[in-house]
């Protein structure tokens, strides 16, 4: 029994809830944003990723409505904000500072916004209590934010963005103070959250783990343009460039260049003294055109002895080992110098390993294993 | 706990002697039974009594203290205005002229502004009584205004007012819903200034005052020009006297919102 | 935006009307005549007349009598004078103070800090006399020095350029010590163990390191005393003797005494003159503080 996959992004006839059309943001001489054109959907999760100063944040405050665009148009369902002010529109946003109001208690945080549309009181009193309910703040409703943890805040935060039932949310780096294990927590609260009440989210984040645990779909961000946007196993199997696959995760960046040999197969001839590797791909390749080859480290298979059939294989010494526990990350050099990362799982304890540091192993993969990308 | 080396100590004390020691003096000599302020003759309350029926005096402080409630209010809107214009204001024509006039009165010898003030009041025509004075302090004071709440502005974390407005305030509501209750503490500060520089005054009210309207200060001062004389040190006491109780209670409940606050907030962590 | 025109212009036209137009208004009366008339001074603004034959009897009379009057030059030096010296001492008695508080321990700093406010607090006037009665030849400090001995005749303290600058100290002296105690407390002591560390004595650390970062508050007190002094009329008209000649004094006496408006106005135009340096400057010591601040 299949569920129906979310996926308007593939149906040509959804149309999408927010629209950025060639939208450029300049401040003086400094280009945030360039000429960016996306669709969100309704009832996304949707993630903006990239480093800081990558124009994410920018592109959340101009949906909000703190920014105008200094060319091109954005459109809420249908609607170009340009003339709306930030308090006419059906959006809410959680700050990264959280930005409670310190001078009124958890309970008049949360019902400021319906107190701003003219609610009736026993309608804001339900509304409230029933986000209090949702982010299980009941107890604290009358203390004020400097009573409260940072966690509680959090959640003070989303509740107040959440209450008014907007069409959008922004979160602007929601979990960037919060500790590890609250951090997941938290995280899985907000998917479910954002399930339950049907909101579209869009999160703003710099934490791949985060982007990629959360979200829908991913847009991965670079000096104010978006590389690539598609869901998490998209964008981590299949990156479109090397600098998104540099981004999300561990890689191995293997540069070369790309000969055809066969329907969608190509050899790819890398340092001298190395055999060319045989990949698999579904992009284009001149004959003689450089590429990069991308690929995982849990793709790479590592054996102690030479492994038969295989569509590539490599020799090399370990040079060091990260062990993580659950995992191992072995660096592999090769005899021309180049460092490969292969990654298992500790199926057996450390002492009983086949192999440890200085030893000769042999790594694998399929042809079919890494992403050959043109840049 | 660190130990102050007997230097740092022997400066202080020194200097707070400096400070206090003349108003003491003056404080014990309004009790004194002579009339020669400086010769003790015993302990007496006459002079409090003598100044309690002094009709000129009663009626100067009143003028004086309707002056300063009347020009610090309208002080403090003013002053409030234009410290959010230069700190939110942004480029705007005209912009240093502006600052520039909001900080000269600070520095300005009161002798200048006062001058001018009354060149102008005459120029226009104004008659001279109550409404120029209130007229010449409300100026002066907005700047000392400006100056408290504009440095309160500059740290004021601007994500609660957009978070205001992304709650569908506008920007009045949210400047009246958030913004001045959180800095309300400086725009307090900034009243009280302008009322103390108000009540306070000699030089601009002497230029600005008519033949009507005498304010305490000039009247002390037209006394004390004369030489010393006990009722002014008693009047003098019983000044002192209200500011050390403001100031004291003004400490007091500071010091213990503070303690409260970090109270709560340890609390808070612990949970 | 509509509404944000009114926020500005409101502040604005205020300062524009109760302060800038009065100092047109005295530039203009500098070089008028002297008149006895209600108000006492010439020509007066005709709308009839036109604007020409306004500007055509005013003359820089007034300007030319200043400089042939000795009262005048001389009452301007003193008045610097006295605001260099007094500034000096205030910074003299100020400086240990502020930095006494800045080192005291945590809990203390605010009391130090009301003890200090109090004095600012209390009325000016108030303060001033209280010295009369202190300075006089009966006063509260003769009676002590004669009475243990160390004079057998009253100092004549009241009156002179003496009582004039410890009444300037006393006054100002908060003024001094808070910008520099602000200054003080943002220093981060590491520093000055860091210079000691390595090789600074206590004295050499305090001038090599605590004052050049103190430098900011230092001069923004300094200001906050010498600007206003200058001009300072109370404490030399109560503490000061006829021969204490001060700027704020003389235009008092020509408007009051001699009400001879237009010479008073001129005086004025030049003290302004005099200040418009030192205020550009203690504006740009203030900006330069307030961008090292963010």
């Amino acid at each position: 029994m299949t569920s129906p996959v979310f996926e308007p992004w593939n149906d040509p006839e959804a149309k999408p809830l927010i629209q950025f059309q060639n939208v450029t943001k300049r401040f003086g001489d400094f280009t945030a944003i360039d000429d960016l054109t996306i669709g969100i959907y309704e009832k996304e999760f949707f993630a903006l990723l990239g480093p800081s100063g990558c124009g994410k944040t920018t592109m959340m405050r101009m949906l909000a409505g703190f920014e105008t665009p200094t060319e091109g148009s954005i459109y809420l369902a249908g609607q170009d904000m340009a003339p709306v002010p930030p308090n006419k529109r059906a959006t809410n946003m959680m700050f990264q500072s959280y930005a409670l109001f310190p001078h009124l208690s958890i309970w008049e945080n949360i019902a400021f916004g319906l107190k701003r549309e003219g609610m009736a009181k026993p309608e804001i009193s339900d509304r409230v209590n029933e986000m209090l309910r949702l982010t299980r703040l009941e107890k604290f409703a009358s203390r004020k934010p400097h009573q409260i943890s940072g966690g509680q805040r959090q959640r003070v935060a989303l509740a107040r963005s959440l209450a008014k039932k907007p069409k959008l949310l922004l979160l602007d780096e929601p979990l960037g103070a919060l500790d590890k294990k609250l951090r997941q927590d938290t995280q899985f609260e907000l998917m479910d959250i954002q399930e339950k009440t049907g909101t579209t989210f869009v999160i703003v984040t710099h934490d791949q783990e985060e982007a990629m645990t959360v979200a829908s779909r991913v847009a991965v961000m670079d000096n104010g343009r978006i590389i690539q946007v598609a869901t998490p196993d998209r964008i981590y199997e299949t990156p479109n460039s090397v600098y998104v696959a540099d981004f999300i995760g561990e890689v191995n960046i293997i540069d070369g260049i790309a000969t055809p040999n066969g329907e969608e197969s190509y050899s790819v001839a890398w340092k001298d003294g190395q055999a060319p590797l045989n990949v698999k791909s579904p992009s284009t390749f001149s004959d003689g055109q450089s590429c990069h080859l991308a690929i995982r480290p849990e793709k790479v298979t590592i054996n102690a002895e030479k492994p038969t059939g295989a569509d590539n294989v490599v020799e090399g010494k370990i040079l060091d080992i990260a062990y993580l526990g659950n995992l191992s990350t072995y660096h592999v050099e090769l005899p021309s110098g180049a460092v490969i990362k292969a990654q298992s799982a500790n199926t057996r304890r450390i002492s009983r390993r086949a192999f440890t540091w200085e030893d000769t192993v042999w790594l694998s993969w399929t042809a079919t294993a890494g992403v050959l990308l043109a840049e | 706990m660190k130990r102050m080396s007997w230097f740092n100590t022997v400066s202080l004390t020194l200097g707070f002697a400096f400070l206090y020691v003349p108003m003491l003096i003056l404080v014990i000599y309004s009790f004194n039974e002579s009339k020669l302020v400086t010769v003790w003759a015993g302990f007496s309350t006459k002079w409090y009594g003598e100044l309690m029926q002094n009709e000129a005096f009663l009626s100067a402080a009143w003028v004086t203290i309707k002056v300063a409630v009347i020009s610090s209010t309208i002080a403090t809107v003013l002053g409030t205005m234009a410290a959010y214009v230069l700190v939110r204001g942004g480029r705007f024509m005209g912009r240093t002229l502006f600052s520039g006039m909001i900080y000269a009165p600070l520095v300005m010898p009161e002798v200048i502004t006062g001058l001018s003030l009354l060149l102008l009041f005459i120029g226009i025509g104004l008659d001279r009584g109550v409404l120029t004075i209130v007229l010449a302090h409300t100026t002066f004071s907005m700047c000392y205004v400006s100056v408290v709440v504009s440095s309160r502005l500059v740290t004021f974390d601007r994500s609660l007012e957009e978070a205001a407005l992304d709650l569908g305030c506008s920007p009045s509501e949210a400047f009246r819903l958030v913004t001045l209750p959180i800095i309300a503490p400086a725009v307090i500060s900034g009243w009280l200034l302008a009322f103390t520089l108000s009540l306070d005054d000699l030089v601009i009210a002497s230029f600005t005052s008519g033949p009507a309207a005498t304010t305490l200060p000039i009247k002390i001062y037209s006394a004390v020009r004369l030489g010393v004389s006990p009722e002014i040190n008693a009047l003098s006491t019983l000044m002192i006297a209200i500011v050390t109780i403001g100031v004291l209670t003004a400490s007091l409940v500071n010091k213990r919102q503070i303690v409260r606050q970090q109270r709560e907030e340890k609390e808070a962590g612990r949970n | 935006m509509m509404r944000r025109f009114t926020l500005i212009a409101i502040p604005y036209l205020w300062l524009l009307a109760l302060f800038l137009v009065p100092f047109v208004i005295v530039f203009k009366i500098s070089l008028s005549d002297v008149a006895l008339a209600r108000p006492p001074y010439t020509p007066h603004f005709d709308w009839a007349a036109g604007i020409w034959a306004f500007l055509s009897e005013l003359d820089f009379e007034n300007f030319v009598w200043l400089t042939q009057d000795d009262l005048y030059w001389k009452a301007y030096l003193s008045s610097l004078k006295i605001a260099v010296i007094s500034t000096l001492l205030t910074l003299l008695v100020g400086y240990p103070m502020a930095y006494a508080m800045a080192r005291a321990p945590q809990e203390w700093r605010a009391t130090l800090m009301m003890l200090v406010i109090l004095p600012f607090w209390t009325s000016f006037l108030i303060r001033v006399y209280a010295w009369m009665g202190i300075l006089s030849n009966e006063g509260f400090l003769n009676q002590f020095l004669l009475w243990t001995g160390i004079i057998s005749e009253p100092l004549t303290i009241l009156n002179t350029n003496t009582a004039v600058y410890i009444g300037i100290v006393y006054t100002y002296l908060p003024f001094m010590i808070l910008p520099i105690y602000a200054a003080l407390e943002r220093l981060d002591e590491s520093l000055i163990e860091a210079a000691e560390d390595l090789g600074c004595s206590r004295l050499s650390a305090f001038w090599l390191v605590t004052i050049p970062l103190s430098k900011t508050g230092i001069i923004a007190g300094c200001f906050l005393v010498f600007i206003p002094v200058l001009g300072e009329f109370v404490i030399p008209s109560l503490l000061g003797g006829s021969d204490t000649l001060m700027i704020g004094k003389v235009l008092w006496e020509e408007f009051f005494s001699n009400r001879d408006w237009p010479v008073a106005s001129a005086v004025a135009v030049v003290l302004l003159l005099l200040l418009i340096i030192p205020i550009v400057l203690f504006q740009r010591n203030q900006q330069k503080q307030q961008e090292a601040e963010q």
